[in-house]
C-alpha cells in the first residue's frame, strides 16, 4: 500500500509534478530534501562570512554599498530558504546548532580564506555565476515552495555578478598591482570553483535527480559554468592554473579532475578556514544570544 | 527567535494581483511592517505588501468533489447533440 | 574653507562613520530578519554621506570618495558617539535611538536654512530618517517591555548619553535632552559632553582599516 503511494509520489515528481508543504511525502523524499535545502541555507549564511571582512575595506563609497548590499542579500537567502527548512519540520534554531557543532554541512568554497580585494571580485562574478547556475536548476524542483524562492534568489545573484564582474574590470583596467589582485585571486579559486558543482555522479546514480530535488547532474551544471565563464575570463588577458583545460570540438570541456577527497574534507569541516568561520559563528550568535529571548519573553 | 511568523503578500506592480512573496519571523506588528520593507520592497520591487500574521491565515486543501457537480463547469454542458437535434427539427419543419 | 563646507563635512562624517560602523553588523546580526533591516540602515545612512560630500566636493573642488577616505584622522569632524567600534546590541540600540533623536533635530533646523541646496537634501535625507527612527522607536520600546532589556539599555544609554550630547551644537542640545527624557520619563544624568574633535582612538583604528585597500595604489580607480 504504501509503497504503491511512494511509487505514485514518485512518478508524480518525476513527471515535473511539484509538492506543497502539506502534502504527504515518502520519509526519504523529506529527509532528502531538509539535508539537501539545509546545506543550501547554512550555505548562505556561511558564505557572508568571507566577504564580510572587506566591507568595513571596500575603496569607494559605492564600492562599499554595494559589497554591504550583496551581503545583506545572502542574509536575505539564507532568511528565506531556512524558512523553506522551518515549514518541512525542522525549526531555525536546531539548523543553526547542527552548523554550529559540525553535524551539518556548507558549501566547499566558503571554508576558504579571502586574502585580498582581488577575492570581492572573484567571489562575486564566479562563485555567484557558479551559484547561479546550481540555481537555476533548482526552478524546477519538485519541492514547490523552494522551486518559488529560488526565483528571487537568482534575481539578487544577477546582481552580485554584475557588481564582481565591474570590480574585476576596474582592476585589469588598473595598475599593474591591481591586475596581479585579479590573478593570483583567480589562481587560488579556481580549484575551489572547478569543485563548486561536486563530483561527476551519473545522473541515474544521484537521489536528487532521482526525486527530482535538482534537475541538472553535477557535471552538466560545470560545464555550463565552464562554457559561459571561461571565454569571458580569457577576453580579459587573465589566465585560468589548468594546463589541461580545452574545449573539445564537440564542445565538451576538458579539464584536469579535482581532488575529490580534498572536496570531501573540506565540506566535511577541514577547510583552511572552516573552524576560524565556524568559531567566529559561535562566537558572535552567542554575543546576542540574550536579544531573542528578550525579545521572545515580550512577544510570548 | 521571535515567535511569530508573518507571511508577505507582494503586488508587482500596479494592477496587478498580490502574490504571496514568503514569511518571516517577527515578534510583532511594528517589526513585521519593518522587516516586510526591508525584505520585499529595498530594491523597488513591489508596488504594495499585504503583511499577515500566519496565525490568522487559514488554509483549505481538500476540496472533494465525490458526487457530480459537473452542472458547475463548463464541462457539464454538452450542447452539441441538442442543437443537432434542433437544427434537424427546423430543417425538416422547413 | 568656508562654514558651509565645514557644516557638509560634519553632517557627512558622522554619517559615513556610523553607517561604516552600523555596517559591522551585517552578516552577524541578532537574527536574520533584523541583519536585513540593520544593513539598509548602515546603508541609508553611507548614501546620506555620500551626497552631503558631493555637495561640499563642488564648493571645495574636489569628489566624495576623496573627501571620504583620503584626509587625515585629525581632518575628520565626526562626533565621537559615531566613532565607537561595533557595540553589543543594547549599545547599538542605544546609540542608534540617541543618534536619530538628534539628527532629527538637526535635520529639522537645516530643512528650513535660506541654503536652498541644503535644505532641499535635508528634507531628502529625513524623508529616509523616517523610516530608522521607526526602526529605533520599536526596539526601545521592545526592550523597555521586559526587566531585562531595560536593565540593559538603561545601562547603555546612560553610557552613552555625554556622547550623544555631543552631537548637537549648544543651542540645539537642550532640546535633546528635553525629547529623551520626555520619552523615557526620567531625568538623564548631568554629564560634559563629549565634544567633536576630541576623537577616540578607535577612529584611528577604523580609517586604517577602511583606507587599507585604496591606499595599496593610491589614485588607481577602483
Amino acid at each position: 500500500m504504501s509503497d504503491t503511494r511512494e511509487q505514485e509520489f514518485l512518478e508524480y515528481v518525476q513527471g515535473g509534478g511539484q509538492v506543497e508543504t502539506h502534502d504527504w511525502m515518502p520519509e526519504e523524499y523529506r529527509k532528502r530534501l531538509i539535508k539537501f535545502v539545509e546545506m543550501h541555507a547554512n550555505s548562505e549564511l556561511m558564505g557572508v562570512l568571507p566577504e564580510r571582512d572587506w566591507i568595513l575595506r571596500a575603496p569607494t563609497l559605492q564600492r562599499k554599498l554595494a559589497l554591504t548590499a550583496k551581503i545583506q542579500d545572502e542574509v536575505g537567502h539564507a532568511q528565506l530558504i531556512y524558512r523553506v527548512v522551518e515549514d518541512l519540520g525542522k525549526p531555525r534554531d536546531d539548523c543553526l546548532d547542527d552548523l554550529l557543532s559540525g553535524r551539518s554541512k556548507f558549501h566547499n568554497v566558503f571554508h576558504y580564506p579571502t586574502r585580498t580585494w582581488g577575492d570581492v571580485g572573484v567571489i562575486a562574478w564566479l562563485v555567484d555565476a557558479a551559484a547561479i547556475i546550481s540555481q537555476k536548476a533548482l526552478l524546477k524542483c519538485s519541492y514547490g515552495p523552494y522551486a518559488r524562492i529560488m526565483k528571487r534568489i537568482c534575481w539578487e545573484e544577477s546582481f552580485h555578478v554584475l557588481h564582481g564582474r565591474d570590480v574585476v574590470l576596474a582592476l585589469v583596467n588598473g595598475t599593474d598591482l591591481q591586475r596581479e589582485l585579479v590573478q593570483e585571486a583567480l589562481d587560488r579559486w579556481w580549484v575551489p570553483l572547478m569543485m563548486f558543482h561536486g563530483t561527476p555522479l551519473p545522473a541515474e546514480d544521484d537521489p536528487m535527480l532521482h526525486w527530482r530535488i535538482k534537475s541538472q547532474a553535477n557535471e552538466g551544471a560545470r560545464q555550463q559554468f565552464l562554457e559561459g565563464y571561461v571565454p569571458q575570463v580569457r577576453e580579459l588577458g587573465l589566465t585560468l592554473p589548468d594546463p589541461k583545460l580545452r574545449r573539445r570540438e564537440d564542445g565538451t570541456w576538458e579539464y584536469t579532475e579535482p581532488d575529490w577527497d580534498e572536496l570531501m574534507s573540506v565540506v566535511s569541516g577541514h577547510g583552511p578556514a572552516s573552524a576560524e568561520r565556524l568559531a567566529f559563528r559561535r562566537l558572535s550568535r552567542a554575543e546576542v544570544d540574550w536579544v531573542s529571548r528578550v525579545v521572545l519573553a515580550e512577544a510570548a | 527567535m521571535p515567535d511569530r511568523i508573518y507571511e508577505v503578500f507582494r503586488m508587482e506592480r500596479k494592477g496587478q494581483p498580490l502574490q504571496h512573496a514568503g514569511s518571516f519571523h517577527a515578534p510583532d506588528d511594528r517589526f513585521a511592517e519593518a522587516y516586510a520593507r526591508e525584505f520585499y520592497a529595498r530594491r523597488h520591487e513591489s508596488a504594495a505588501l499585504w503583511v499577515v500574521p500566519r496565525s490568522a491565515v487559514t488554509t483549505i486543501e481538500d476540496f472533494g468533489d465525490e458526487l457530480d457537480t459537473s452542472y458547475r463547469r463548463v464541462d457539464g454542458y454538452s450542447l452539441k447533440v441538442r442543437l443537432r437535434e434542433a437544427r434537424r427539427r427546423v430543417a425538416e419543419g422547413g | 574653507m568656508s562654514a558651509r563646507a565645514d557644516l557638509l563635512l560634519e553632517l557627512a562624517d558622522d554619517e559615513l562613520i556610523l553607517g561604516w560602523r552600523d555596517s559591522e553588523w551585517t552578516g552577524i546580526a541578532p537574527f536574520l530578519e533584523e541583519d536585513v533591516a540593520f544593513s539598509s540602515i548602515a546603508q541609508n545612512e553611507i548614501g546620506h554621506a555620500r551626497a552631503l560630500y558631493e555637495l561640499a566636493a563642488a564648493e571645495l573642488g574636489t569628489t566624495a570618495d576623496e573627501l571620504a577616505f583620503d584626509r587625515a584622522p585629525d581632518e575628520y569632524r565626526c562626533a565621537p558617539l559615531v566613532e565607537l567600534r561595533r557595540l553589543e546590541w543594547a549599545r547599538t540600540i542605544a546609540r542608534h535611538w540617541l543618534y536619530e533623536t538628534a539628527d532629527a533635530i538637526r535635520l529639522e533646523a537645516l530643512k528650513g536654512c535660506d541654503d536652498i541646496e541644503l535644505a532641499g537634501l535635508a528634507a531628502k535625507i529625513d524623508r529616509e530618517e523616517l523610516y530608522h527612527r521607526m526602526h529605533a522607536e520599536m526596539w526601545v520600546d521592545r526592550l523597555l517591555g521586559s526587566d531585562e532589556g531595560r536593565a540593559k539599555l538603561d545601562e547603555a544609554l546612560v553610557e552613552l548619553w555625554p556622547y550623544a550630547l555631543g552631537v548637537l551644537d549648544d543651542d540645539l542640545r537642550p532640546e535633546l535632552v528635553r525629547r529623551v527624557e520626555d520619552r523615557l520619563g526620567r531625568t538623564m544624568p548631568a554629564a560634559e559632553p563629549v565634544r567633536r574633535g576630541d576623537h577616540v582612538a578607535e577612529l584611528r583604528e577604523l580609517l586604517e582599516e577602511m583606507t587599507s585597500v585604496r591606499r595599496s595604489a593610491p589614485g588607481a580607480e577602483w
